[in-house]
């Protein structure tokens, strides 16, 4: 005898519709608690942004790394906020910069400030030991392993983020990681529509690790204002005001420049474009 | 396949959209025209020195949002029916009215394959200056001035409350230029220049405002 319910024979599908499993299953356990048990995956929240930030840029220089990312927060096409900062700064001399999903930079941002704290502990107001302390590549790391566990759980914090800093030995380290938990390094990274305008544009600039040194920082700094600008040219989810951090190898310290306006756009050709076929006024 | 709860929003495949703020405004000596000038197809700009300002007869203009496409079929159509009426009618110009009721049948007949919010603007002597809209149904609408595109909802209360009737040139080029500001600084659809086009007695006169001139209007 076959004594799986299941089997026993019942009106087909096709004409009766699919047999309801609640009934099967029927029971008067915790009904939160019988969900998480029955079902073959984790809770899923996959999610879709709400408000978002567009690109984040970084590029290395002889002494250090320049990066900058724009002061918008959108809501779909709605330019809602134009005061949101999305460069963080994480422990004495590591910038986080973050795109994507603004609630989860919040999240980030909380996550990242109890890291600084548990780190600094114990070495209170000493100066040296906070700067020995908390570097970007520990910082990196701990941002990786939660990404992509977040990812693995179905629950992604949905942004794309670029550590900037200086490791252990006080090099310049300049990594990316995403929603999925994919990292990797270069000498140029962007995120967002960055990552298909301007990358190209500093690429040309530092193709390889070899050009790093030979970039100055004035011309660091002129490139990403150049590449900002392209941006809010091309970018329909861009700002023209932005945020830019300048790190420097020799002196381990950061420059923080807020409110920097896109400067040098050329309109005026604009009077000379008329209609859009044939001759008109 | 649902036939109701259509998105009639969906651009087809590869087409280009003119997330857009256009607005056209009648005024003691005759009409203005204003428009952005950015093109987007998604987020990507792909044109942001566009004109939105198409002119159909000699002071009969109109303002194009939506499928850029569409928009720019639709107006070539008109175009050619009223050469053809002005042909046919001992070279007598056409009314605004003339030409919106050739947009409204074309976009009233198609509306199930176009994507088309149109604003017609004109100016002759005996009427002074008209506006007629067409949003996508392909209804046709008189108004004393007129706001469409993706931008213009962020501005149907500043324009509600600053319109007045009989406005001055100067008064109605500042009305479109400071309604535009908004609409482009609070509609990421919308971008770039400032272009109006002036109907009155006197002739056709183009403006342009660069983003500076206008971002504090």
């Amino acid at each position: 005898m076959n004594h799986n319910p299941f089997h026993w024979g019942r009106p087909s599908d096709s004409t009766y519709g699919p047999y309801n499993q609640q009934i099967a299953h029927a029971s008067n356990v915790n009904p939160m608690a019988r969900q998480q048990q029955q079902s073959d995956f984790p809770t899923m929240h996959t999610q879709r942004p709400m408000m978002t930030g567009t690109s984040v840029l970084a590029i290395k220089y002889q002494d250090g790394i320049v990066i900058a990312a724009d002061n918008m927060g959108s809501y779909g096409s709605l330019m809602k906020l134009d005061n949101v900062e999305r460069l963080l700064k994480v422990g004495q001399d590591t910038i986080v910069g973050i795109s994507g999903d603004l609630s989860d930079l919040q999240a980030i941002q909380r996550i990242l400030n109890d890291l600084e704290i548990d780190e600094s502990y114990d070495a209170g107001d000493d100066e040296d030991a906070l700067a020995a302390g908390l570097k970007a590549n520990h910082v990196h790391e701990y941002l990786t392993r939660i990404m992509y566990n977040r990812r693995s759980k179905m629950d992604p914090l949905w942004n794309a983020c670029i550590v900037a800093g200086f490791d252990d030995e006080g090099k310049s380290f300049l990594k990316y990681v995403d929603l999925l938990g994919v990292a990797f390094a270069s000498p140029t990274l962007a995120t967002g529509f960055g990552a298909h305008l301007a990358i190209p544009l500093l690429r040309q600039r530092v193709d390889s690790e070899a050009d790093v040194k030979k970039l100055t920082k004035a011309d660091a700094i002129q490139l990403i204002k150049d590449c900002m600008k392209v941006l809010f040219y091309r970018d329909a989810r861009s700002l023209d005001k932005y945020s830019m951090a300048v790190l420097s190898e020799s002196d381990q310290k950061v420059e923080f420049h807020k409110d920097v306006k896109v400067e040098d756009m050329k309109w005026a050709f604009a009077k000379g474009i008329k209609g859009y076929g044939m001759p008109q006024l | 396949m649902d036939a109701i709860n259509v998105d009639i929003n969906h651009l087809k495949k590869g087409e280009v959209s003119l997330g857009t703020s256009i607005m056209a405004v009648t005024f003691k000596d005759g009409v203005i025209l204003g428009a952005d000038s950015r093109t987007t197809t998604g987020t990507y700009i792909a044109n942001r020195v566009t004109d939105k300002l198409t002119q159909i007869q000699d002071k009969i203009w109109c303002c194009r949002s939506g499928s850029a496409a569409d928009t720019q079929a639709v107006a070539d159509i008109v175009k050619y029916h009223l050469q053809m009426y002005k042909a046919n009618n001992n070279g007598k110009s056409p009314s605004t009215k003339i030409a919106a009721s050739i947009f409204q049948e074309l976009c009233y007949n198609n509306k199930d394959n176009l994507s088309a919010g149109i604003i017609c603007a004109g100016y002759d002597e005996k009427n002074g200056g008209e506006v007629y809209t067409i949003p996508l149904g392909g209804s046709l609408h008189q108004h004393e001035y007129a706001i469409s595109g993706s931008g213009s909802v962020f501005i149907y209360g500043y324009c509600k409350k600053n319109y007045k009737p009989n406005m001055t040139k100067d008064e109605t080029v500042n009305f479109i230029k400071t309604s535009l500001s908004q609409a482009i600084k609070w509609d990421g659809s919308s971008g770039g220049v400032i272009r109006m086009i002036v109907l009155t007695k006197s002739g056709i006169e183009r403006l342009l405002f660069l983003p500076d001139e206008y971002v504090n209007a």
